[in-house]
Parts: structure tokens; C-alpha cells; sequence
């Protein structure tokens, strides 16, 4: 039974630095701009299949794949961002909510249309399959892996932040727009950085994705209500709170899955909606 | 000695190490025209936030008409008779003045839950709104969206939303910012023109409006109170010229 | 509400002319009868236009007129679906009491939930109403002993409606039913939006912080629109099952809620006619491409969504009406736009 629990949270915790990676940089520029962005996830598929297409059709080794998935996902992001979304910074919650859906749906039909909708495989590499025997329990070596990347990443952010100033800036910029502003910090300059960066990471979470969730065209839609719960639940604009919540949710939905199999996702929106309820700007939220 | 209309007492509050608020103590007798001023960041919309309720006070307490308000919601002090306009424009931009205007005068009588009858039929209502309307020369541009109207009609506007809650104390902020000299005029006689049982506390830089219209001025620097007095007393005081009107745009 | 010019127009006029039926609104009303005469073959999908168009008029007294976005409208319109296809199920199949009791039930809901509805804004509102849907949906989706699951309810059987007309398959008395109901609850809708309540919403919609400091509180009017909102919506999935006698779970799904707010933006929200219009285009549109892979139908949506996000802000009709608006379109149209037996 022991084995049980603590097999759930390994692979909750896996599964929830995963989410954290897909929403750390949703929560950062809805904190800076209160720019509802929900193509967030379009990136996360678009660094899936650049990993994917990189791997079965030019037969790239699977860690060489994940910075271009990175660059690629941050890229596009930032042609949309000139081209469209800087349009709408000042514009309605329900414009902007529009505005990225449409692209979603954009997004999800070409997917379908250049790789069809089936599941697209991946070809881990030997030492990253299989599982190894620590102390009585069966841990996958992926999930460890998956692990160890993003806890690596996530110190690179806290680092950033903390101690770059650009990192100043930004965190200036969530605190206070206004002020930041007119303390002569260039906000739009930093906020386009910022966006390239969340999406790039995004794109990065995609790709890792691909073995433990799979990748479809409906990856785009079906993952944005788990990073919307993230970031609604986490509070925008914060990191710490980005990965409480990244963590609950995916131990939460681990333990629906295993405890609770009939239920199924009842349980995870139950706690989204009890939670907002009892803290309506997410765990560390401040508005 | 009549009731003081609109009073506090050690009213406090800060945010962090930054104190808005010292130890306020005013007291406005009824009818009486107030003008509160003093530099920029020394708290002055924060007190009329404090006093509407937009703002929980640290301590202190706020007295309505002898009546303790310190612990009642925006809402509810407006049904009592304490009404603010605002600084920047806060209107209802897709709707015509007329269309305000009746909305708070409905929500006043409480009309403003009958969903079965049409707006149309309550013609006392809308008397009444355009006669607020007339009165401060708006009765021409009534039709139009808010979002139309030029600056100084929309001040005017605010005006008038404020007056149609039929209010026993007025607190306007900075009523005449931003409206160009041109259509200051009708702002300046609207305000005049406020009816005695009104009492009236309005926020200004503009120091001609301000000696023209106040009875008394109260002056505030860094959070609290400096001094209060008429506005030859005012003028004359040497600790007012060095912290504020040496450096008054005017 | 357009201008009209001054001289015409006193204070009372100016609500007057809000509330009297125009020429325009009268044609409308009269063209929804055509599919009798022009397309009889086309009768059970006027049925579902008229449904989606109540439908999308529900959600417009909240979004267009009160300002909450919802992603879960489809809650409503799905219990109210299921709450008449159970009743028809359990022997019940008079039809038009089934549909005040599926109306009041998801009224009920609607009015539970507006508690919680009332008390957000934002981001919180809009994640609260999305996962408010996705809960409905999973609750449907495990209770296959009341709701039947995947396979969907079985076994509605509806008696004739007023005892004389049987639901058949041309989809005839459908179409008198479903179009009968809608016109009936847009009626109520319209008068509602033009009484002070309506102003109300509006004034909720436009400002929020002048409303508190005007003395209203925005609460119970809240409440109240998502409760009558919710009643609609459930009224509209009543008819759906009444009419096709069959329930699924699609009912409940985000993909309803998304379409019926794409719906509503591209005919343009806060004019009681762009969820109809919208329902019109959009439903006709989607059965012309039906036979294509449902993944690319999202494409030229899409492609809609961002186009009218960035050029059509206020939709089709706000499109129109600023057209209409220009001195010439008053020329030209102003005998549509103004009642029949007066001229602009």
C-alpha cells in the first residue's frame, strides 16, 4: 500500500512539473500584462511535433531536439505577438479570450491537417527508457528524468529573477505596470521577451510531453483547461505559486486516476472551483 | 449649533511603511462649501476613498449626519446621503446621459428590479433625470452616447450623476481637471449653483476656482491635515505659500 | 441605442423609440416563416437553428447585457435537455409541461450557481464557469445508470403536442414549436432589456465601480439575469430533446459552449437579434460543410474569430448598424430601422 502512495506522488510530481513548464509562462505574462493568451498551449504542440518531425523524418537524437523545440515554439510566438496580439493589450478580457481561441482553432486544423490526428510515437533513447529499483519502488527513468530537467529549469528562473536585472524588471513590471513604467523601465520590450520566453518553454513542455501524455492536434485545447486550472489556482504573475499548484493538480489527478477511476477528472475540477472560491486570485495570487 | 453633516476622528491608514493617512479630523457643517487642497501624493483622493468606503481605515471613525458609518459599504453610505464624483471619468460610456441618469434614478427608488416593465412607463423618473440634465446644460447633448460627449460635458455628467442620488454631502474630486478653459465656465456655474442644503467638499488645484467657491479650506500635506481656515487665512499663512502655493500651477 | 436627430426626440421619445417594433424586426420575424413554404425538406434543421438561437439568446442577457463571460453555458441547456428527456423516459410526455418543468430545474441550477457567479470577476469568473461545465459533464458522463453515458438517453417517446399535433419525422410541428417557444421567450427578453432592470445590467456591463457608487448593488441584479439566462438555456435543450427525442452527452460539452459563444460574437452581443442571426449563419453554414472532417470546420472559425476580433469588433449587426448610421445609410435604410407607420 506504501509502494502504492508513494508510486502516485513520483508519478504525480512528474506529471505536475510538466504542467508547471506549460504554465509557468502563461502565469508570468498574464501577471505583467493581464493578457489572457489561450493559445498558450498552440506552442506547447508546436514544440511537440518540431520534436517529433525532427526525430522520425531527419532522425535527430531525442535531446538535441528539445532547444529547437524550445526556439521554434518562442519564434512563433513572437511573430504572433508583433503581428496580432500587441493589438489587443488594452482591449477587453473577452476580446482577447477570442481572439487566441480563434488561433487555437486555427492551430489544432492545420496540425490535423499536415500530421492527421493520430497519435504521434516517439523514439525515447535507450538510457532514457525503462525503470530502475530504488528502495522497494519501481521508478520510471523518464520521470526521473522529466523531473530533474525541469527542477534544473526552474532554478534557472528563480535565478533569473532574483538575481539578473532584467529579472528586476520583470518582476517590477508584475508588481506594478504603472509604476514600472514610469520608473523608465521599458515594459513592452520586456513583456516581448518575456512572452517568447514562456512560450518557449511551453514548446519545451510539449515536447517532453510527448511520452508521458502523448501528442495529437488536440493537444492545443485539451491541455489549456489544465494550465488555465494551474494558473487561475497558482495566482498570476507568480512562480512559487505556478508550481504549488502545478504540483497539486498533478498528484490530485494521479490520485483521481488510480483511487478514484470512475470519477475521473470530476475530482481535479471540484478543487479548481473550491479553491477559487475560498482565494479567487489563486493560492499566491494578489489582486 | 446645527448637526455636523460630515465629520471624522482619527481617521489612519497605511499601506506598508507608507502612511496616506495621519490622525484625520474634519468637520463640515451643512451647506457649507469645503475645499480640500495641498500637493500631489498628499492623500487627498485617499481621504475621500477613506470617506465613501472605497478604503478600510486602519482606525478612526466616519460620522454621517450624527450618524457612525465607519463600518458600512460604499453602497450604503451613498443611500445615506454621501455622494463622490471622480477624478478621471468613471461613466458609462455606450449609454446616453439621459439613459445614467434615469439608471441611478431608478436604482435610488429602487425601481431598478422591475424587469417586466419598460423603462418608458416611469416618466416621473425620467422628468426628473432630464431636469438634472437641464440644469447643468446638458440638456441638448442628452442623446447622444456618453463616449461622444466632449470633456467638459462628461465632468459636467459626473456631476449630475452624483446629484441625481439626491446627496446631503457632495465630495468632488477635482472637478474641473482636464476641462479646458472654454467650458470651464459651466462648470463653474454648475457648482455655484449646488443648492444650499447640499454641503460640498471638492478637491482642486485650480486656486481661482478654489477662492472663488470656498468658504473654508482645509489644506493637507503627507497624509495629514496642515491647517484650516478661511481663504484669506489660508493665503496668508506662510507655512501654506512654502509647502504649496510657491509651487501651484494655479 | 443610434442616434436620432434632436429635434424629433424628447427625453420620453428617447425611451420610447427604444421599445417599438421596427420595420426591420417585423420582416424578420415574418422570414422565419419561409422555411414552410420555401424549404419543407429543411424543417428538423430550422428546428435546430430556432433551439441554437434561443439558445445564444440566453447567453447574450448575461454576456451582452450584464458583461459575465461564461465558458459553461452549455450546463444549463444540457440539464434542461436531460431534465425533459427524463420526465418523457419515466411515462410523462406532454410536452409542454415537461418543458416549464426542464426550464425551472436548470433555473434552479442557474440559481444555485449565481450565488458564486456573482461574487467573481475576471479570470477567476471565467475559469469558475468553465469548470463549473466540465463538472456537469463528468457527473453526466459517470451517472450512466440515470443518464445513459456515451450511448445517451433511450427511450423518450413525446405525446402530440396540445393533444392534436404529433411530433413527426418532417420535422413539421417541430418547427411550429421550437419557433413558437423562441419567439415567445425573445419577447420576454426584449422587454426585460428595455425596462430599468435592463438599464441596470447595462450600467453593470459599461462600469462596475460607477455602480457601486451610484448605490447600486450589482449582486442580486446579477443573480437575477443568471437565473432567468439559466431558465432559457435550459428551456432551449428541453426543446432540442423534445423535438429530436433523443439525449447525449453532447449536449454538455465545452465544444457547445465555445460554438454558442462564437455564435453570439460573430452576430454581435447586446442587441437581442446577433444570437439569432448568428445561429442563422452559423448552423447553415456548418450544414453546407458537414460532410467535411470535422478538424477543418475549426479552421475558417477560427480564421472568423480573429477576423471579427480585429476588425468587427461589435460583430455583424454592430457592423451593420454603424453602416446604417451614416447619413446616407439612414437615407437608404431608415425606413427599416424606425416602426412602420412612422418616418425617420
Amino acid at each position: 500500500m506504501m509502494t502504492s502512495v508513494f508510486g502516485v506522488l513520483f508519478d504525480g510530481f512528474a506529471y505536475g512539473m510538466l504542467l508547471f513548464l506549460l504554465s509557468v509562462g502563461l502565469s508570468v505574462t498574464l501577471g505583467m500584462m493581464n493578457f489572457v493568451n489561450l493559445a498558450h498551449c498552440t506552442f506547447g504542440m508546436i514544440g511537440g511535433y518540431v520534436t517529433v518531425t525532427l526525430m522520425n523524418n531527419l532522425g535527430w537524437p531525442f535531446l538535441a531536439t528539445l532547444p529547437v523545440a524550445f526556439i521554434v515554439a518562442a519564434a512563433i510566438s513572437v511573430a504572433f505577438e508583433r503581428t496580432m496580439f500587441y493589438r489587443l493589450y488594452r482591449a477587453s478580457d473577452l476580446d482577447q479570450c477570442l481572439l487566441t481561441i480563434g488561433l487555437v482553432f486555427v492551430s489544432v486544423a492545420v496540425a490535423a491537417y499536415v500530421y492527421g490526428t493520430i497519435q504521434q510515437p516517439v523514439n525515447l533513447p535507450n538510457y532514457l527508457r525503462g525503470s530502475v529499483h530504488v528502495g522497494g519502488l519501481t521508478l520510471g527513468v523518464y520521470r526521473i528524468f522529466l523531473i530533474l530537467f525541469a527542477l534544473a529549469v526552474t532554478a534557472a528562473l528563480v535565478a533569473a529573477l532574483e538575481f539578473t536585472r532584467f529579472g528586476a524588471q520583470v518582476r517590477a513590471a508584475v508588481d506594478n505596470q504603472r509604476m514600472a513604467r514610469g520608473l523608465g523601465i521599458n515594459v513592452d520590450r520586456a513583456f516581448a521577451i518575456t512572452f517568447a520566453l514562456g512560450s518557449g518553454l511551453a514548446g519545451l513542455g510539449g515536447a517532453l510531453a510527448i511520452d508521458i501524455v502523448g501528442l495529437d492536434p488536440s493537444f492545443a485545447l485539451a491541455y489549456l483547461v489544465y494550465v488555465l486550472i494551474v494558473v487561475a489556482v497558482g495566482g498570476l504573475g507568480s512562480i512559487g505559486g505556478t508550481f504549488a499548484a502545478a504540483m497539486l493538480l498533478g498528484i490530485s489527478d494521479m490520485a483521481g486516476k488510480y483511487y478514484f477511476p470512475a470519477i475521473g477528472s470530476f475530482l481535479i475540477y471540484l478543487v479548481m472551483i473550491s479553491l477559487l472560491m475560498w482565494r479567487p486570485s489563486g493560492i499566491f495570487g494578489r489582486r | 449649533m446645527s448637526e455636523l453633516a460630515l465629520s471624522t476622528r482619527g481617521l489612519n491608514k497605511s499601506f506598508g511603511s507608507l502612511v496616506v493617512a495621519k490622525d484625520i479630523g474634519i468637520a463640515l457643517p451643512r451647506g457649507v462649501r469645503y475645499a480640500l487642497i495641498g500637493p500631489n501624493g498628499a492623500g487627498k483622493t485617499t481621504l475621500i476613498n477613506l470617506m465613501t468606503g472605497m478604503l478600510r481605515p486602519d482606525g478612526g471613525q466616519i460620522m454621517l449626519g450624527g450618524e457612525d458609518i465607519t463600518a458600512l459599504g460604499p453602497e450604503q453610505r451613498v443611500r445615506r446621503g454621501l455622494v463622490r464624483t471622480f477624478q478621471i471619468n468613471s461613466l458609462f460610456p455606450h449609454l446616453t446621459p439621459l439613459e445614467a441618469v434615469t439608471l441611478t434614478i431608478c436604482e435610488r427608488e429602487r425601481i431598478a428590479r422591475t424587469w417586466w416593465r419598460p423603462t418608458s412607463n416611469y416618466r416621473a423618473a425620467i422628468d426628473e433625470a432630464y431636469d438634472i440634465l437641464k440644469s447643468l446644460m446638458l440638456g441638448e447633448s442628452c442623446y447622444r452616447q456618453t463616449r461622444e460627449l466632449p470633456y467638459g460635458q462628461q465632468r459636467l455628467l459626473e456631476i449630475a450623476l452624483a446629484l441625481a442620488t439626491r446627496p446631503k454631502v457632495l465630495l468632488l474630486d477635482e472637478p474641473a481637471a482636464g476641462v479646458p478653459r472654454e467650458e470651464s465656465a459651466e462648470l463653474f456655474t454648475a457648482i455655484t449653483s449646488l443648492s444650499q442644503d447640499i454641503t460640498v467638499l471638492f478637491i482642486e488645484h485650480d486656486m481661482e476656482l478654489v477662492f472663488r467657491l470656498a468658504a473654508r479650506i482645509i489644506v493637507m500635506v503627507s497624509g495629514g491635515i496642515l491647517l484650516e481656515g478661511t481663504p484669506e487665512e489660508i493665503s496668508a499663512d506662510p507655512r501654506v505659500r512654502e509647502v504649496y502655493l510657491g509651487g501651484a500651477h494655479g | 441605442m443610434t442616434v436620432t436627430s434632436p429635434a424629433l426626440t424628447g427625453p420620453h421619445q428617447h425611451f420610447d423609440a427604444q421599445i417599438r417594433w421596427r420595420t426591420i424586426e417585423i420582416v424578420f420575424w415574418l422570414a422565419t416563416l419561409l422555411p414552410f413554404v420555401v424549404t419543407p425538406n429543411y424543417l428538423s434543421l430550422a428546428s435546430q437553428i430556432a433551439v441554437t438561437a434561443l439558445f445564444a439568446l440566453s447567453l447574450d442577457l448575461i454576456l451582452g447585457y450584464a458583461g459575465i463571460v461564461s465558458l459553461g453555458h452549455a450546463a444549463f441547456f444540457g440539464f434542461g435537455a436531460y431534465t425533459a428527456g427524463l420526465i418523457a423516459k419515466w411515462g410523462w410526455g406532454e410536452p409542454l409541461s415537461g418543458l416549464v418543468i426542464a426550464g425551472l430545474a436548470a433555473g434552479l441550477l442557474g440559481f444555485v450557481m449565481s450565488f458564486v457567479i456573482a461574487r467573481f470577476r475576471h479570470l477567476a469568473l471565467i475559469m469558475i464557469t468553465l469548470g463549473f461545465g466540465l463538472l456537469l459533464l463528468e457527473l453526466a458522463n459517470s451517472a450512466s445508470w440515470l443518464t445513459g453515458g456515451a450511448d445517451g438517453l433511450q427511450g423518450v417517446r413525446m405525446w402530440p403536442l396540445l393533444g392534436l399535433f404529433k411530433f413527426d419525422l418532417y420535422g413539421f410541428v417541430a418547427y411550429w414549436y421550437a419557433l413558437i417557444v423562441l419567439f415567445v421567450l425573445f419577447l420576454v427578453a426584449r422587454r426585460l432589456t428595455n425596462s430599468p432592470f435592463g438599464l441596470s445590467l447595462r450600467g453593470i456591463r459599461e462600469n462596475s465601480v460607477r455602480m457601486r457608487a451610484i448605490g447600486a448593488e450589482s449582486r442580486p441584479h446579477i443573480r437575477t439575469i443568471y437565473t432567468i439566462s439559466a431558465i432559457m438555456a435550459g428551456v432551449a435543450g428541453a426543446v432540442l430533446t423534445q423535438t429530436t427525442e433523443t439525449v447525449s452527452l453532447g449536449v454538455l460539452d465545452f465544444q457547445r459552449s465555445a460554438d454558442i459563444l462564437v455564435i453570439l460574437i460573430l452576430g454581435g452581443t447586446g442587441r437581442l437579434y446577433g444570437g439569432l442571426i448568428g445561429a442563422i449563419i452559423y448552423m447553415i453554414a456548418r450544414d453546407w460543410f458537414s460532410g467535411v472532417n470535422p478538424q477543418y470546420w475549426y479552421f475558417p472559425i477560427g480564421v472568423l474569430l480573429i477576423a471579427v476580433v480585429l476588425f468587427l469588433p461589435n460583430g455583424i449587426l454592430g457592423g451593420i448598424a454603424q453602416l446604417v448610421d451614416t447619413e446616407r445609410g439612414r437615407r437608404w435604410f431608415g425606413w427599416l430601422t424606425s416602426p412602420p407607420w412612422r418616418r425617420p
